[in-house]
């Protein structure tokens, strides 16, 4: 017998473009809010703002999505924070959708406070599970700069939740996506923030959704030494970061900068070559799925948290490491 | 130009996470308690962008008579007055109506608070403040440049940054490169205990979300050491074990 609910909950996630394309962490926000609208038995919709080919927007169907509005007014090519809020917040009025997934990506996390209170929804950021519906909607959070977990309930009507990047994973689940052009009135004062460059460098992996990362510490002693770093994060095409006395020392730029008080990151590996894991740094890094630590202390705090180790001077170490991928990719 | 800053009470950097009562309570016995670190590098570029006279920087925070320490750490840095809306913070929405409640009729040119706090790490105040009093919010900003009534930022976005203007009242969420945090000196520390410390009363707030338990993160089994001349059994492993490679 079907369990008795007053209503099913309808679904909504934003799919955040980048230059007419989605990321794999926007395909893992639409797999995600695709298992949430299973677990409310709807379907899912989804909403696109910008410049984005109906070709683009029919992927969306691969990971669940079966229907997919389409906004691309001229003033809202360009991400404008207030606005972008006020058409997703339209758009999960119109469509009586309850629940709205966003991933939880620099932009998310400026958009899901806003449609939030619009809303007067419970926002859950930082995500890392599907929510428990159990008598109460409740979600897995990181919280303590991922020294922790809080288990949050939203007890509001309306929900917001921000997905972390890697936490659920990509899923695919392929329907046929209809694609709707839809339309809200933006408010001229929702239009105050007026974009005038974006600076992309085009040949790095971006950080914070990266599957991959190599990070260095104080232990190669000079910004001049990050070459094999960088080599090292070519090879695996992997992100590169640091610790917190390097970008404090500007070797490296503070977008790097990962730990409590730089940016918390999941990727699946994470590969620390001369940082000692002070207990600031442990925290950003801790939900790595894979840690590799190289350094020369065996008494380092990072071997206790880590998955593999080599005790070794990172100048030795890591070209030998470099050679024995080479060799493995053949 | 008036610049209000919004401050959170965390633990210290270097705290020990536990909890109590059934994991459903942060365990307070022995935390040391901060200005959290990003609001400190919002609060020392609002004194940065005030100094010569050029303005004042009050801080707001929502707590209950404890954070009054952490208050005056703030106004030891540099802020001129300090505000303490009386009441627990039950959760962000509560806390940013609060904020928006207090500075709707109090003319701020700006309003900056940090990119997130260290406990429970939401990103939200700062965009919830902006929609309730219906001004523009950049999230995690990297750079702030004020000239006049027209702000130029640099937000962070993935792989890369974003330049952007804005004029009149907007709030704003500050990063690292914003400004170096600054120190108290000993004036600083000196004349924070004489500078006014206002407390208000709480207005009527729902919260819409409850925290009911915490978990720490499943410790990993005991490390793999590899030999340091032994590379290729670390990337053997990676691929065919870990699977991640």
């Amino acid at each position: 017998m079907r369990e008795f609910r007053d209503k099913n909950m309808s679904v909504l996630v934003y799919v955040e473009q980048a230059e007419g394309k989605f990321k794999k962490s926007v395909f893992e926000a639409v797999s995600y809010a695709k298992a949430i609208a299973d677990q409310q038995s709807t379907n899912l919709t989804a909403i696109s703002i910008g410049d984005v080919a109906d070709s683009e927007l029919k992927e969306l169907g691969k990971y669940g999505a079966s229907k997919v509005l389409n906004v691309s007014a001229d003033q809202l090519k360009t991400f404008v924070n207030q606005a972008y809020a006020s058409v997703i917040a339209a758009a999960a009025e119109k469509e009586g959708a309850d629940i709205i997934i966003l991933s939880n990506s620099f932009s998310g996390k400026g958009l899901a406070p806003r449609i939030a209170v619009k809303l007067k929804a419970g926002l859950a950021d930082g995500a890392v599970e599907l929510p428990s519906t159990d008598g109460k909607f409740s979600v897995k959070k990181t919280a303590f700069s991922g020294k922790a977990f809080a288990i949050t309930d939203l007890t509001s009507a309306n929900k917001v939740i921000a997905l972390n990047p890697n936490a659920f994973g990509v899923k695919e689940n392929a329907t046929d996506a209809t694609i709707e052009n839809f339309t809200a009135d933006v408010k001229q004062s929702d239009l105050g923030t007026v974009i005038k460059e974006i600076v992309r460098a085009t040949d790095k992996v971006s950080l914070p959704d990266a599957e991959l990362v190599v990070s260095a510490g104080r232990g190669l002693k000079g910004p001049e030494n990050w070459g094999m770093i960088e080599e090292l994060a070519g090879l695996l095409g992997a992100a590169t970061a640091c610790s917190k006395p390097v970008s404090d020392a500007d070797w490296r730029p503070h977008s790097e900068h990962v730990g409590q008080t730089g940016i918390a990151i999941s990727p699946n590996l994470y590969i620390a070559i001369g940082i000692s894991g002070a207990i600031q740094h442990l925290a950003g890094v801790s939900s790595s799925k894979v840690i590799v630590v190289i350094n020369k202390d065996p008494e380092a705090p990072f071997f206790k948290v880590a998955d593999y180790g080599i005790v070794g001077d990172a100048f030795e170490v890591v070209p030998k490491l470099i050679e024995a991928l080479k060799a493995h990719k053949g | 130009m008036k610049i209000l800053v919004c401050i959170s009470n965390v633990p210290d950097t270097t705290t020990k996470i536990t909890f109590t009562n059934d994991n459903t309570e942060f365990n307070t016995s022995g935390v040391q308690y901060i200005v959290n670190p990003y609001d400190e590098i919002a609060l020392s570029r609002a004194i940065e962008l005030t100094e010569g006279g050029k303005g004042t920087v009050t801080v707001i925070n929502v707590g209950e008579a404890a954070n009054d320490p952490t208050i005056r750490k703030a106004l030891a840095i540099g802020a001129d007055d300090a505000v303490r809306v009386n009441a627990a913070p039950r959760d962000a929405y509560f806390v940013a109506k609060q904020i928006a409640a207090y500075a709707k009729d109090k003319d701020f040119n700006l309003i900056l608070t940090g990119r997130e706090s260290i406990d429970y790490n939401g990103n939200q105040v700062a965009a919830m403040v902006g929609e309730f009093l219906d001004i523009p919010s950049v999230s995690i900003i990297k750079k702030l440049d004020i000239d006049g009534d027209n702000a130029t930022i640099e937000r962070e976005i993935e792989g890369g940054k974003e330049i952007l203007t804005v004029s009149g009242k907007f709030i704003a969420s500050c990063a690292e490169g914003v400004a170096e945090p600054k120190i108290p000196n000993m004036r600083g520390i000196m004349s924070a205990r004489t500078k006014p410390l206002n407390v208000v009363d709480a207005v009527d707030a729902e919260a819409v979300t409850k925290v009911t338990k915490y978990e720490t993160p499943a410790p990993r089994g005991t490390v793999k050491l590899i030999p340091a001349d032994q590379t290729e059994s670390l990337i053997d492993l990676l691929h065919s074990e870990a699977k991640v490679i």
